[in-house]
């Protein structure tokens, strides 16, 4: 196999694995819509948000899985975007990609821990 | 109905311009007609392609008032009810001379597509059977009847900005094969329309679909290449 063809391939599962996270992100993404606006009804403020989301290890692991998704999701298109219209080399995009992919990782985990836990 | 049209004609190479023609407007003409009409009365040096003139051999196509047509079967009526033509050569292709494009590298990516068909029969075994109602066959079948006009082609952004790009009639060539239940280059074929050049770079924005003159829509074929691909990349087929 041909280095461009490697590439194509290593493309495709990353093209596989972008489309398994869209379809938990549009549960996500669902779910997080409808409770938020049933939450809302009764005004919003900080205090109760966290009377609902401490201790409870429901939200903890949706949205775990929601920012775990999202980290998988936004590298795979921010790649193509960096190639496409920044002209970045496969290389760099990728690196690139990939280090926001883990931000989004860190700092969403640490909100979910920050609204659990703390 | 005007009783002339105006009609614009690139005329030169990649660079060049546009020159203006009076044509009489008869009933029923198509845009073919009246780059005939140019060339037969007006401008004997006028080039440009074209054979069946019935929507089968694909060689006629231009740009139109901006899109791509195939102009044998495209009425002025239907174009330019104002009475005033602009035709090009095609997009995204080189231009040999005036409404003449060069279709080399345009075919060159089919046979990079693995277009061509391979079989393992000879022609002493019986036929294969394959089942008309499978989902192969009907996948096959969707996309069969492309005449290589290269106006999908030429209308897509993509192959614009990405000169590799293999385009949305080669690939939708690769997907007839890829449902070909006698083929037997399956694996090469889905590498080799994987990645950057091939259906990844697919932006499914559909002008090749919205302008396919035999409307076929080469945008399900790229979406199923791609689906296609992604499982036996995943499953460590390729």
């Amino acid at each position: 196999m041909s280095a461009t063809q490697a590439s194509g391939v290593a493309q495709a599962k990353r093209w596989y694995w972008q489309r398994i996270s869209a379809m938990v992100l549009a549960l996500c993404v669902v779910v997080h819509l409808a409770v938020m606006i049933y939450a809302v009804r009764g005004g919003l403020s900080a205090g109760e948000i966290l009377g609902r989301t401490q201790g409870n290890w429901g939200f903890a692991v949706f949205y775990a899985v929601f920012v775990v998704a999202c980290a998988v999701h936004v590298p795979v298109g921010l790649a193509n975007i960096a190639r496409e219209w920044w002209g970045l080399g496969e290389g760099a995009a990728l690196w690139l990609s990939r280090a926001f992919g883990l931000l989004l990782l860190v700092m969403g985990l640490r909100a979910v821990v920050a609204v659990v836990v703390a | 109905m005007h009783k002339t049209l105006k009609v614009k004609v690139w005329r030169g190479k990649e660079a060049g311009g546009f020159t203006a023609y009076d044509v009489p407007r008869n009933e029923s003409q198509t845009v073919l007609d009246v780059v005939t009409y140019i060339q037969r009365h007006l401008e004997p040096s006028l080039s440009y392609r074209f054979a069946c003139r019935v929507g089968m051999c694909g060689s006629c196509a231009m740009t139109v008032n901006g899109k791509a047509r195939w102009t044998c079967r495209t009425h002025i009526s239907k174009v330019a009810p104002d009475g005033e033509l602009e035709i090009a050569p095609l997009s995204n292709l080189p231009v040999i001379k005036d409404l003449a494009t060069d279709m080399s590298e345009f075919f060159d990516k089919w046979a990079r597509a693995k277009g061509q068909f391979k079989g393992e029969l000879t022609r002493d075994a019986p036929f294969a059977k394959v089942e008309p109602a499978s989902p192969e066959r009907k996948a096959a079948d969707a996309g069969i009847e492309c005449i290589g006009c290269g106006i999908c082609y030429a209308s897509c952004d993509v192959v614009s900005w990405q000169p590799d790009y293999l385009g949305p009639a080669a690939l939708n060539r690769a997907w007839t094969l890829a449902n070909d239940v006698r083929d037997v280059q399956q694996v090469e074929r889905l590498r080799a329309v994987a990645g950057d050049a091939g259906c990844h770079s697919c932006h499914t924005q559909g002008s090749c679909t919205e302008r396919c003159p035999k409307q076929l829509a080469p945008t399900m074929s790229i979406a199923g290449l791609k689906r296609k691909v992604a499982r036996a990349a995943v499953r460590g087929e390729l």
